[in-house]
């Protein structure tokens, strides 16, 4: 493999930038408030959404909250034990989290019910259920698919009191974030890495773009090093890629 | 608590709240070997972070089926003191602490030559005692030294600091307010000597072009705190090779 | 701690502390913690257990069966022993032999831990520091590879200042002109002694 590699090929036949063949499955999950299941490769990771109400946080009152979590489920991998989040669930719970929270893909403003008192939750659970590479992708990409699924009820606030409509409305979207994630093997960089490219890379890196090619999130994985030009072609070569994905992803889902 | 009131965070003259300038590091204290019961130790102050570094190792692995045939296992636990933030933080460990043990070991491991000590482990514990943003960045710093301090033998130092953005502008080693307030956060630790960058991560928004330059101002400045850190080092162990006996001589006078 | 210096390509380590790492023929001083059906288990302050077969101690002739019981004869748990590394690899932990010239159980003396890096200069170039020790405080001193040091004296007196001299070196390894400085100190100690 490593061979291949070295001549720009992969095990699968496809190129350094190539991704593997990607399906969005939108609204498995009637009972959430909003699902998609992500086949990316081998890869199938489901994202479930549920919103509910609570207490907004001290410092954000007048903001709603986004809570992200994921489970490396035992039946995704031989290598996955139950138990606990161990660090790599958690890595990639805060990854995601962090490429939403800070593209503010959700105007939080919009989920204050009451100013200090009332704001949704948007709880985001990403459940791993087949590990072939890349989770770091697959499950923001299911996270988003779900996110853009999403409905919530419609409400309206009379005398302090919630009371909700039945007509369902979206959940407030203003940006798309995708991570593309690189792997490092032997000096060459492949993007989306299967889990036989994983298991041999030295380290990875993944760039989290929004719609306008901002950066919003950037984590480097793995006890490899990088050099500052890789770093830079790789930053590059992500913003183009997450144009390209964020445009199918919105496609298939809508 | 109530929400902080924003202040400006750069004046007309390009000054910092803290008066720096945009690609300014705050102080840096480092002192080498100030615990006595671990094997390698370091304290470092950056600005008014407190960190305490201490490496255990290579030691016997416990459990048994950890370890490793070929290599030590390098474990790594940050931790932040309750009292170490303006709120209480709870002495269990969160989900951002897990994390950052799982980055900074990440950043420091590629410098071990864990080759060295197969079936052991080295262990490394950070303590943050007072916070001020920049914590894993200071406590990747501070443990390069522990491990120095240890006597495990390193391909080279490794060093770190934050850049970012702040009202616009990308500066240098953000502080709290700047954490808090800025627009985006970026830690990076590089290997000064091969120029390889072993931790990266960003959050907040950027360009590509930002990014660039808060990338050279921090690997810059990584190369700045390489030579406090060999300054630290240099003050405590100065050797006198004459006067050290070569292995072989040892042999003879046990024989 | 490993002082870096880069010479060419490679990194050269300086170490003035670190863990032992047993080199075979190494004369170590280990304590026992624990019995098994053939041998011991022994602490020699390294991160790999070492273990001291029976077949390598010189009691073990003529015994057949033995078991626990007869292993914790010859050696209990917690007991020190000077022993010597006869094997030890990347893929194994270090084996121990008692089949050599005063290898076995101590029973007297003091023991005295150093970092196992500062041996060298226990012992000094050709030996010029661990013989002044010896004949300046009148004791016998056995410094074991690993940084365990035995010092065994006729009276209190001269073990106690052979053993501030070892922890003096270890202080101040990294300086010159210490055997002289460290005699002068015997001698200003011993004769102390002698008036008192």
């Amino acid at each position: 493999m490593l061979d291949l590699i070295l001549k720009g090929k992969r095990m699968d036949n496809r190129g350094p930038l190539d991704y593997r063949h990607l399906t969005i499955v939108p609204g498995v999950i009637e009972k959430a408030n909003g699902s998609a299941q992500v086949y990316l490769g081998k890869t199938k990771v489901l994202a479930g959404i549920k919103v509910q109400t609570g207490d907004p946080f001290p410092d954000t009152p007048d903001d709603g909250i986004l809570t992200v979590n994921a489970e490396l489920v035992p039946l995704a991998s031989p290598s996955f034990e139950a138990g606990p989040p161990d660090e790599n669930s958690i890595e990639l719970a805060r990854v995601v989290d962090r490429g939403i929270r800070e593209s503010k893909a959700i105007d939080l403003r919009k989920l204050c019910i009451q100013p200090g008192k009332k704001v949704f939750v948007v709880f985001v659970d990403i459940y791993v259920l087949d590990y072939d590479g890349n989770l770091i992708d697959a499950s923001a990409m299911a996270a988003l698919g779900a996110l853009i699924n999403a409905k919530m009820n419609a409400y309206e606030v009379k005398e302090g009191e919630v009371s909700y409509k039945d007509e369902l409305m979206p959940l407030p979207m203003k940006d798309y974030p995708v991570p593309i994630s690189s792997a490092k093997i032997e000096g060459s960089v492949v993007l989306d890495p299967c889990l036989e490219e994983e298991q041999v890379m030295s380290c990875r890196l993944t760039v989290t773009t929004g719609k306008d090619d901002r950066i919003c999130a950037m984590q480097k994985g793995g006890l490899g090093v990088f050099t500052v030009d890789e770093i830079k072609q790789v930053v590059s070569t992500s913003i183009a890629k997450s144009r390209e994905l964020r445009a199918a992803i919105i496609e298939k889902v809508r | 608590m109530a929400s902080q009131k924003l202040v400006r965070l750069i004046n007309q003259s390009g000054l910092r709240v803290d008066g720096r300038r945009l690609d300014e590091l705050r102080p840096i204290k480092l002192e080498v070997g100030i615990l006595d019961k671990a094997d390698g130790s370091a304290y470092i102050e950056h600005g008014k972070n407190k960190i305490l570094a201490a490496v255990y190792g290579p030691r016997e692995a416990h459990p048994k089926h950890i370890a490793l045939a070929d290599r030590a296992v390098v474990r790594c636990r940050y931790h932040m003191a309750p009292f170490s933030t303006e709120e209480r933080k709870s002495p269990a460990p969160s989900r951002r602490e897990l994390e950052l043990s799982k980055v900074i070991r990440e950043a420091l491991e590629p410098s071990i030559m864990s080759e060295y000590y197969p079936r052991t482990t080295i262990d490394i514990f950070i303590e943050v005692l007072q916070a001020d943003a920049g914590t894993r960045c200071a406590g990747i710093t501070a443990t390069s030294l522990a491990l120095a301090d240890a006597g495990i033998p390193m391909r080279e130092l490794v060093a770190a600091c934050a850049a970012g953005k702040v009202e616009g502008q990308v500066v240098l080693d953000l502080s709290d307010i700047e954490d808090k307030q800025g627009e985006a956060d970026l830690p990076v630790a590089l290997m000064p000597k091969s120029n390889m960058v072993s931790l990266l991560q960003m959050d907040g928004s950027l360009t590509e072009n930002e990014f660039k330059q808060a990338l050279e101002m921090s690997t810059e400045a990584c190369r700045r705190i390489y030579e406090m850190q060999r300054d630290a080092l240099r003050s405590k162990f100065l050797v006198a090779r004459e006067e050290i006996a070569e292995k072989e001589e040892v042999a003879e006078v046990k024989a | 701690m490993g002082l870096a210096d880069v010479v060419g390509n490679k990194l050269i380590v300086v170490p003035v502390k670190g863990a032992y790492i047993p080199q075979i023929d190494d004369i170590v001083l280990g304590r026992v913690t624990d019995i098994g059906l053939s041998g011991w288990q022994i602490d020699i302050g390294a991160p790999y257990p070492a273990m001291l077969p029976m077949s390598e101690t010189p009691i073990h002739r003529g015994r057949e069966g033995g078991g626990r019981r007869d292993l914790s004869h010859i050696f209990g748990v917690g007991d020190l022993v000077l022993a010597q590394v006869i094997a030890f690899d990347r893929t194994r932990d270090p084996l121990l032999t008692t089949k050599g010239r005063g290898l076995g159980k101590i029973t007297s003396g003091r023991v005295v831990r150093v970092s196992p890096a500062k041996i060298p200069r226990v012992i000094g170039k050709k030996g010029s520091m661990i013989t002044m020790l010896k004949k300046e405080t009148g004791t016998d001193i056995i410094a074991g590879q690993n940084g365990v040091i035995l010092v065994s004296g006729r009276s209190p007196d001269q073990e106690r200042t052979a053993v501030e001299a070892l922890y003096m070196i270890e202080r101040e390894a990294h300086t010159s002109g210490l055997t002289d400085r460290v005699r002068a100190m015997i001698l200003e100690k011993m004769k102390g002694k002698m008036v008192g």
